[in-house]
C-alpha cells in the first residue's frame, strides 16, 4: 500500500501545527465559534448530538495494522473505547474533547492518517472496492487511481470552495462494489478493443434529498487522461455550480438542469484546454504510484484446501460463514475474507478498541497485515490462505467477530441517526438492531441476497435510496416515523427505490420489512433474489400486502 | 399556560450537553451537566430572561456555544424535554445506556 513521502509527511505535520494553534486561540477566546466552525470542519471535527465528533480518513478504505492498531490506541485513550466505520470508508469517533483533537491528529499523522477533508465542501475521501487488488475478476487495481487522485485533491487550491462537497468512487470490477453509479464521479475500469485499459466516467449520481443515478459522460478514458478529464469536469462544476441554493449546489443538479449532452460538450471543451497540460500523466510517475501497490508475496499454492472443505461439511456454522463472508481471490489458494461488523444486536459498524487491535492481529497472522473497509461498514482482510480460513474463523468467533451474515438482511447498512448526528430526524439504529434481531441465520439464508439500507434524514448517510428494502427516518408532528422504499440497488444495475405508500410508526417498521419479505418468498421463482423478484413484478403485490390495497 | 423551558448548550472544551443551572444570574452563571439541575422558566418572559443569562455567558466566558430554549415538562419530579430530539440530548444515546447523560446518572 501507499506510503508518505517526505511531502505527504510535511503537509500533514504542517496541519497538525496549523490546527493545533487555532484549537488554542479557540479556547483562549481570540476566534469566536463563527469563525472556528469551518477551521475546525476542515479538519473532520464536527459538533454533534451530545459532544464533538472526529471522521478520520482512511483512504480508499485501506489500511495495515499498525494504522488500526492506531485508531484502537486513540479509541481506548482519547474517546469511549468504540470507533464508527461510516459508509465513506471511514472512521468516526464519537466523543473526543477539543483541546485533545490536535493530540489526535498528532497521533493519525504518526501513522500516515489524517482527517483532512473528510468535511467541507472539497473533494472528500476517494472510495472504491474493498476488494481491490484481490478481486478475481478485477481488470486492474483502483487504488493506484485512487491514490492518485488523492494526490491531486487534496488541498486543492481550486476546488477547496467548490459548491458542495465532492464525492469521488473508482472500481477495477465489472461487479460493482463501490456503489460509483451514486457518486458525483463514478469510474469504473474496463478494457476498449484493442486491450487497453481506461475509464468509464459517469458523472452526477448521488443520493440525499435529490437522488440520482449517474449518467456516462465518456465510454473509455485513456488512462494519461484520467486527471485533466476530472480536473475538466470539476472546472465546469465549479464554473456552473448553484452556490445560491445549497439544496441544487451538488453536480448532480448542475447536470439535470444542464443537460447531459451540454454537461459533456461543457467538459470536453475545458477537457481539449488542459489535457496535454501538465495534468497528462506520464507512464513514469503512475508506475511509481503502482509500485505501492505491487501485490503481496503470495505463496505458489495448488488451491487445494483440505481441512477448510472437511471442516465445512462438519461444522455448519463455518460451513455458512464461508458461503456468506468469503469471496474468490485472484491469486490460487487465496480467499478475501469479510468481517462482519454487524453482530446481532449491535449498532452497525461500530467496533471496539479490543476488536480493532484483534483485527489487526489477524491482518498481521492471515493476510500480509491488510485491512479493508467496505461501504457497507464491515471489514475485509484481503488475502487469506484457504486453508488458514478455520484457524481464523475460530480466532474470530472468540472476538465475537464471526457473523456469518455478510450480503443477508443483517448486513445493514445505517447511519447513526438521531442516537448521535445533530443533522438527523429519526434515530435509525434501533431498527437496524430490531431487524436483526427478528431474524435467525435460517431464515437469513431462506431469504438470501437482501440489502436493507437506513437513514435517519433525507441526507442518506446510510443510502436507503439504494435500499433493496429502504427505509428512512422522518419527524412528523414531533414523533419518529419512517418511510418505506423498494428496489433501489447500488450495484452496476443501480436504481432509485420507490416508496412504497404512506410510512409507519417506529413500532410498525419490521413488521412491515417482515410482510414485504413474505411476499418476496412467495413470489419469488427459483433461484430468484429479492431484487429480481422487485424487478420482474413491481411494487403492486408488496403494496397490496403492506397496505391491504395497491 | 405556557410550556415550560429550560437553556441548553454544548460546552466549548468536550462539546458536552449543558443546561442552564438553577439560580443562575447574568453576574453568576452556571451550567449543570444533568437536567434535573436546570433553572426552569414557568413562562414566556422568565424563558427570555434565562435565555439572555445564558447568551451573554456564551459571549463574555468562552465556555459554552450555541444556548438555546427547549420545551420541557416536570413528570414524576423530573425534567424531560417534550420533543425526542432534545430527550435524547438530555440522556445519550438509546441504544448505548452505558453513554452520555444517562451514564452520569440521568433518569429516563
Amino acid at each position: 500500500m501507499y506510503r508518505y513521502d517526505e511531502h505527504d509527511h510535511a503537509l500533514v505535520q504542517d496541519r497538525v501545527t496549523q490546527f493545533r494553534r487555532q484549537v488554542e486561540r479557540r479556547i483562549a477566546g481570540e476566534i469566536t465559534e463563527e469563525q472556528f466552525r469551518p477551521l475546525r470542519l476542515m479538519n473532520g471535527l464536527y459538533l454533534q448530538l451530545h459532544a464533538y465528533m472526529l471522521r478520520v480518513a482512511i483512504p480508499y478504505g485501506t489500511l495495515d495494522s499498525r494504522q488500526m492498531r492506531k485508531l484502537a490506541y486513540i479509541a481506548r485513550r482519547y474517546d469511549k473505547g468504540y470507533g464508527h466505520f461510516t459508509t465513506r470508508q471511514n472512521l468516526q469517533y464519537n466523543w473526543p474533547k477539543l483541546e485533545e483533537t490536535p493530540d489526535i491528529l498528532a497521533e493519525l499523522a504518526e501513522v500516515e492518517m489524517h482527517a483532512i477533508q473528510t468535511s467541507g465542501n472539497c473533494i472528500r475521501n476517494v472510495t472504491s472496492d474493498q476488494y481491490a487488488g484481490a478481486a478475481q475478476d478485477e481488470v486492474e487495481d483502483p487504488r493506484i487511481w485512487c491514490e492518485i487522485a488523492r494526490q491531486w485533491s487534496t488541498l486543492h487550491p481550486e476546488f477547496s470552495f467548490l459548491p458542495r462537497k465532492f464525492k469521488i468512487a473508482i472500481t477495477g470490477c465489472e461487479q460493482d462494489r463501490a456503489a460509483v453509479k451514486v457518486h458525483d464521479i463514478g469510474m469504473i475500469m474496463k478494457r476498449d478493443a484493442a486491450g487497453e485499459v481506461g475509464f468509464e466516467v459517469i458523472v452526477g449520481g448521488g443520493l440525499g434529498r435529490t437522488p440520482f443515478v449517474g449518467k456516462t459522460i465518456r465510454d473509455f478514458l485513456p488512462k494519461e487522461h484520467f486527471l485533466s478529464y476530472m480536473e475538466a469536469i470539476l472546472r465546469v462544476y465549479n464554473q456552473l455550480g448553484r452556490r445560491d441554493n445549497k439544496y441544487k449546489a451538488r453536480i448532480k443538479v448542475t447536470l439535470h438542469e444542464t443537460g447531459a449532452e451540454e454537461f459533456t460538450r461543457l467538459v470536453n471543451e475545458e477537457w481539449a484546454e488542459i489535457k496535454e497540460s501538465t495534468l497528462k500523466l506520464p507512464k513514469e510517475e503512475v508506475d511509481r504510484i503502482a509500485a505501492h501497490f505491487a501485490p503481496p508475496a503470495f505463496r505458489a499454492l495448488s488451491g487445494d484446501a483440505p481441512s477448510t472443505d472437511a471442516r465445512a461439511a462438519s461444522d455448519s456454522a463455518f460451513a455458512s460463514w464461508l458461503r456468506h463472508n468469503i469471496a474468490d481471490h485472484k491469486a490460487t489458494g487465496y480467499s478475501i475474507a469479510n468481517i462482519s461488523l454487524k453482530p446481532v444486536g449491535e449498532p452497525p459498524g461500530d467496533a471496539t478498541a479490543e476488536q480493532m487491535d484483534l483485527m489487526a492481529d489477524f491482518a498481521d497472522e492471515f493476510s500480509f497485515s491488510e485491512l479493508r473497509v467496505t461501504h457497507s461498514q464491515n471489514i475485509v482482510l484481503p488475502h487469506v490462505e484457504r486453508e488458514q480460513l478455520p484457524a481464523l474463523f475460530d480466532k474470530l468467533a472468540a472476538a465475537g467477530l464471526a457473523s456469518a451474515n455478510v450480503g443477508l438482511l443483517s448486513d445493514i447498512i445505517c447511519c447513526p441517526g438521531l442516537d448521535y448526528c445533530a443533522l438527523a430526524n429519526a434515530r435509525s439504529i434501533p431498527i437496524a438492531t430490531q431487524l436483526a434481531e427478528r431474524y435467525t441465520q435460517e431464515r437469513q439464508e431462506e431469504v438470501g441476497d437482501l440489502q436493507i439500507k437506513i437513514s435517519g434524514c433525507i441526507n442518506a448517510c446510510g443510502h436507503h435510496h439504494v435500499g433493496h428494502i429502504g427505509i428512512l427516518g422522518v419527524d412528523r408532528k414531533g414523533e419518529e416515523h419512517y418511510q418505506i422504499q423498494i428496489g433501489g440497488s447500488a450495484s452496476e444495475n443501480a436504481a432509485l427505490g420507490k416508496i412504497l405508500g404512506r410510512g409507519f410508526s417506529a413500532d410498525q417498521v419490521v413488521d412491515v420489512v417482515d410482510k414485504i419479505i413474505d411476499t418476496y418468498l412467495e413470489l419469488r421463482e427459483d433461484g430468484e433474489e429479492f431484487i429480481d423478484t422487485y424487478r420482474r413484478l413491481g411494487q403492486v403485490p408488496f403494496k397490496e400486502r403492506v397496505y391491504g390495497t395497491a | 399556560m405556557a410550556t415550560a423551558q429550560i437553556v441548553i448548550a454544548s460546552r466549548l472544551a468536550d462539546g458536552r450537553v449543558v443546561f442552564l443551572q438553577k439560580g443562575s444570574t447574568t453576574a453568576e452563571p452556571q451550567w449543570a451537566g444533568l437536567i434535573d439541575d436546570a433553572a426552569v422558566a414557568a413562562d414566556d418572559p422568565r424563558a427570555a430572561e434565562l435565555l439572555a443569562i445564558g447568551e451573554a455567558d456564551v459571549a463574555a466566558r468562552n465556555l459554552v456555544m450555541d444556548a438555546y430554549l427547549i420545551d420541557v415538562q416536570e413528570t414524576g419530579g423530573k425534567l424531560r424535554p417534550t420533543k425526542y430530539r432534545e430527550a435524547i440530548r438530555a440522556l445519550g444515546p438509546t441504544i448505548r445506556e452505558d453513554l452520555g447523560k444517562q451514564a452520569e446518572g440521568a433518569e429516563a
